[in-house]
Parts: structure tokens; sequence; C-alpha cells
């Protein structure tokens, strides 16, 4: 029990992954399909922030640094910046890959008319 | 000393977006800037592989933070050889882009060239970086530019590159969670300080974890036999100029990725003995090439077929990875260059084939030898490398292969490698027969009269033969001196301890 309440988030990024995974190759519909993606990739935001945040702990800014009393920073009292970091450059990535995908999307529509699957694999038999 | 490393990255990420601008006031000055920019990258990587192999790996510190902190270039001999490589095909194939994109996109020119170095500058920047994080980021740089080539093609690419998408996103997702896993229990990005520190954690479940989804990421984005479902159609609809660009250098590029994870940031002892990955990998390989030459025999059209001969070709590279010892790993390293070099001509052929108004359906190819003999020549020439005849380049990676799975004691591989051969030969010579001993069909009018007249000549553009003939010069020539490259180059390559 300790194992699935203390570490909720873990258990929450594994879930909406696999909502996310299961939406980019079960369903039929592009549009859906992205839905899936971006679920998928925002889970894995969730898990790179879960591993940088601990209970209790201040934002990494040293206070009282330059000049004053020098003192030795504890790693144990600062979030770990760095997942935050690495997350804005992932979003970065996410967010330009939606857009490219939004692009392709607007592609396929104005030649199909439409966004399902299995028309437009109907449709190109033809 | 001129900052090689980073130029090799910078100079054609800062011209995809001058073009932009130029192209704006002036077209014609697009191609100039792109060749300029592609020449930078070729120069500066082959100046950097000179000093490789003169004075050893070369780092640049990025911003002059020191690694682990900072983001580090590091070119060694496995990669400053691929470096070399993606800059001299993204060069040729940049070269034999301007007829192609001009009779595709008169319209678009700008806008392509921006996206075309973009794709190179990604591929470039995975290549020569030496953080798993930003290798990320180059991926994502390459697969993005790579799905917006592809969607500019014909009827089927929008879709094509749609399916391209989800699956290339996946692929990268799971090599970020890779990264995600490493870093929870090491708390580093940079390669050479995971190889480091990650040899104490080696029966750690998360470090177990990080290896397999960097395996199932990766070959996704190589396009490993069960993974490699959104290849053909992708690489068949894009446009000639962007297949023959994305085609030879994008699988190669993942193949390199997956020989840097295998034996660099994991220890080779990890990959081939800990757990039987590379087992697992030969594997797989020795389906990927059964299926991928198979497939390729029930085609029709050339391009299509192609793709599927590049399937069964990265599952020669992963073989050789999966083999684990010294010559099969030679040959994995040897036949990314000569693959790259093969795909590329091909490619191009293709390219040069439909720009003359040609259907790439090859039972229609009869006569195409007497209007486009340099075409076909070269098409020869590539053909028989891929199958294996000495004097190409095919032959020298695939002996290479051969002992290294008769060294692994795996006689089905050697025997898997022989029998693609002989499918290969089969493949290709379907389409050299129709192109030189098929007499031209009976009644096509057009034909008929000028066979009379006797046939003119109707070659591809300058711009296009140059570079056919330059990759077909380029196979030749890298077979008769495959030895000086594996001892100059390549024996440094692989791990110390194979």
């Amino acid at each position: 029990v300790e194992q699935i309440v203390g570490k909720y988030n873990y258990w929450i990024y594994i879930i909406l992954m696999m909502i996310g995974f299961y939406a980019m190759i079960g369903k039929r519909n592009l549009v859906k399909k992205l839905i899936g993606m971006n679920i998928f990739q925002t889970s894995i935001i969730l898990f790179f922030i879960s591993t940088g945040s601990k209970k209790g702990a201040t934002i990494p800014i040293v206070t009282n640094g330059h000049g004053t009393m020098h003192q030795a920073i504890e790693a144990i009292h600062y979030v770990n910046p760095l997942p935050h970091v690495l997350m804005l450059t992932a979003i970065v990535v996410m967010v330009s890959t939606f857009g490219v995908a939004l692009a392709l999307l607007l592609m396929i529509y104005r030649r199909y008319q439409t966004l399902e699957e299995d028309k437009i694999l109907s449709l190109r038999k033809k | 000393v001129l900052p090689f490393p980073i130029l090799i990255i910078v100079a054609p990420l800062i011209s995809a977006f001058l073009i932009v601008l130029a192209g704006s006031f002036k077209r014609s000055l697009c191609y100039p800037i792109m060749l300029a920019a592609l020449a930078v990258s070729a120069f500066s990587s082959l100046a950097i592989l000179q000093e490789v192999i003169h004075h050893g790996p070369v780092r640049y510190y990025l911003g002059n933070w020191n690694p682990p902190w900072g983001i580090e270039y590091v070119i060694d001999h496995l990669n400053g050889f691929v470096a070399v490589v993606v800059s001299i095909i993204g060069l040729l194939i940049g070269i034999s882009s301007k007829k192609m994109v001009e009779q595709a996109l008169p319209m678009r020119l700008p806008y392509f060239y921006c996206l075309f170095l973009l794709q190179v500058t990604g591929l470039l920047g995975i290549v020569v970086t030496g953080d798993v994080f930003n290798l990320y980021v180059f991926l994502e740089i390459a697969s993005l530019a790579g799905y917006a080539l592809i969607a500019i093609g014909e009827e089927g690419a929008p879709f094509a590159s749609f399916n391209y998408m989800i699956y290339g996103t996946l692929g990268a997702c799971f090599y970020l969670l890779g990264v995600g896993y490493l870093y929870i229990v090491t708390g580093s990005l940079n390669m050479a300080d995971l190889s480091r520190l990650l040899p104490s954690l080696y029966s750690s479940k998360v470090v177990l974890m990080a290896f397999a989804f960097f395996l199932v990421g990766i070959a996704i984005k190589m396009a490993l036999f069960p993974l490699h479902v959104w290849l053909p159609d992708a690489y068949t609809y894009a446009p000639s100029s962007v297949s023959a660009l994305v085609a030879p250098l994008t699988t190669k590029v993942g193949a390199y990725v997956l020989i840097r994870v295998m034996y660099t940031v994991f220890k080779p002892v990890f990959s081939t003995e800990l757990i039987p990955a590379s087992t697992i990998l030969s594997w797989v390989a020795f389906f990927a090439i059964l299926f991928g030459c198979i497939l390729a025999l029930g085609q029709r059209d050339l391009k299509r077929m192609l793709a599927y001969v590049l399937i069964a070709e990265v599952g020669y590279i992963a073989l050789g990875v999966g083999l684990g010892n010294r010559n099969g790993l030679t040959g994995a390293i040897l036949h990314i260059m000569n693959d790259a070099l093969m795909m590329a001509s091909l490619f191009l052929i293709v390219g040069a084939i439909t720009y003359k108004g040609w259907s790439r359906q090859f039972h229609k190819f009869n006569g195409l030898h007497r209007k486009m003999p340099v075409t076909t020549a070269v098409f020869v020439i590539s053909a028989l490398s891929v199958i294996g005849i000495p004097p190409a380049c095919g032959f020298f990676s695939k002996w290479y292969l051969v002992l290294g799975a008769i060294d692994a004691k795996q006689w089905l591989f050697a025997a898997v490698l022989l029998v693609s051969s002989l499918l290969n030969a089969i493949i290709f010579f379907r389409a050299i027969e129709r192109v030189y001993f098929e007499p031209v069909a009976e009644g096509h009018d057009i034909l008929l009269t000028e066979e009379k007249a006797g046939f003119t000549w109707d070659e591809a553009p300058l711009s296009i033969l140059i570079p056919m003939v330059l990759l077909a010069a380029g196979i030749l020539s890298v077979g008769l001196l495959s030895g000086t490259i594996i001892s100059g180059v390549i024996q440094f390559a692989v791990p110390a301890n194979f």
C-alpha cells in the first residue's frame, strides 16, 4: 500500500502514459491520436518534475550568498531545478510537434474531407 | 584554431533562417546560401576527422561550461566518421536538389531549403553531441524537419507523414524516458560521465529500464524491423530530393546512436554479457533482413522497393552491432558509410528518373538505358554494391559482417547474410533486366517513331548527374580504400576490449 500511496505521482504518470499510448495506437481518428500523443508527452513532463521535487524543500536560490557569511549549501533543502529546465526544453519540442501535427491534419483534411483513418485508407485505395 | 565542432552545427542552423530572410528579397540567393552552409559543415567535419586521427578525440565545451554540468561536443573516431558521411552526403544531395525542387515546388523554395538545412543540422547535432539530453533535442529537430519535408510530397504524403510523426514521437518519448531514468540514478546527462558512473549500478532495475527504453526508442527512429511500419509509406511519398536526403541519413544516424548507447554510455560488458540485449538485437536484425528482402521482392514501385531494401540494410547494421565482436562491429560501422552512399545514390536515381517524367513502376522502364545511359550505369553500380559484388563497397562491409557472424559461431546469421545477397540480386536484376534487355514495348506511338529515328539522349540535368556520378565514384573508391578506412579510423571506433 505504501508503494502505491507514497509514490502516487509516479502511478499517475504511468496511468496517463498508458492512456496516451492507447489513444495513439488504438484510436482510428487522427485527432484522437494527436490528443493521445499530447497526453503521453505530458505524462513524461509529470515524471520529470516528480523526480526533481522534494517534500518541504524550497526553491533553489541561495539567499545570503555573495559576500555575507559563506554557508554550505545542502542539496536536500532545495528542489532540484534541472529536471524543470529539461522540461522547459521538452515543452518547446512538444509544442512544435503539436503545431506540425495540426498543420499535417489540415493538409489531410483538405485533401480527403475527413480525419477518420479508415475512410482515408478506403479513399486512397480507389 | 577555428572552433570546428560548433561550426558543423552553427553554419547550417544560422543559414536555415538566413535563407528565409534572403529568399523573401531574392529567390535565387537560397540555393547558393544552402550550398555554402553545407560546404562549411562538410569542410569542418573533414577538418575535425583529420584532427581526431592525428591527435585523438576533440572536445568542445559550449559556453565554456565544463562537463558534466555544461553541454559538450565530443568527437572521436566513431562520430567523426559518421559526421563526415552525413555532411558530405548532405552536400551532394543539396547540390542535386536544385532542379528537382524547382520542378516540384517553385513557390516555396526558401522554406524548403530552410527545412532541408534544419534536417541536416539535426542529424549532425545528434552525431557530434556528447550529452544525452542534447541528443534528444537534436533528434526532435531532425524529426520535425523530416515530418514537414515528407509532407510536401505527392498524394499520400501528409497521411504517411502523420503516421511517421506518431511513431517518431513515441520513439523520441521513449528515448526521453530513458534519459530521465538514467538521470534519477546518476544525476548526470553527460555521456562520458554516465559511462563512468553507471558500472556500479548495472544491477539496478532502473538502469535496466532506461536501457530498454533507449533501445526501443532508437529502434523506432532507425526503423528496425517490427517498428519499421512508418518507413515505406513516408519514404515512398516524400519528394525525390527529400527521400534522397532522409532515407540514407536518418536510419544511419539512428544506427550510430544505437552503437553509442550500447557501447559508450553503457559498457560492452553490460550490453553483451550482463543482459542478453545484443543477442536479442541480432535476432531482431535477422528477421529484419529476411523481412525487408522478401517484401522488397513483392514491390513493383522502384522507390517503395528501395524503402524495403533500406529496412533490410538497417537489419545488417543492427546485426553487426548485436554480434558484439570486433569484426561484426567493424562491419556495422563500415556499413553505415557504405549504405548511406548506396541509398543516397539509388534514391537520387529514382529522383532523376521521375524528374524526366518516367513512371516509378519498373515494368515501364523498357528502353531507359538508351535515354538515360549515365543514370542507368550508376544504377547498376549501386545495385551491384547492395548485392555485394567485390569492387563496390557493399561487399566489404558484408564481408566483415559475415566474418563477425563466424567469429560469434552464429552460422544462421552468416547464412542469412548470404541469402539476403541472393535475394538482393533477384530484386535488383528484375529492374536491371527491364532497363537493359527488354525490347521497347510495342503500341507506344511516341516510342515507335523515336525508335526509327534512333534514341536521343534525354539525361537528367547536370546538377543531378554530377552528385550521382560522384556517389558512384564514392561507392567504388570507398570499396577499394576500405582497408585504409578500417585501419585508419574504424578500428579505433570499436571499443578496445572487443
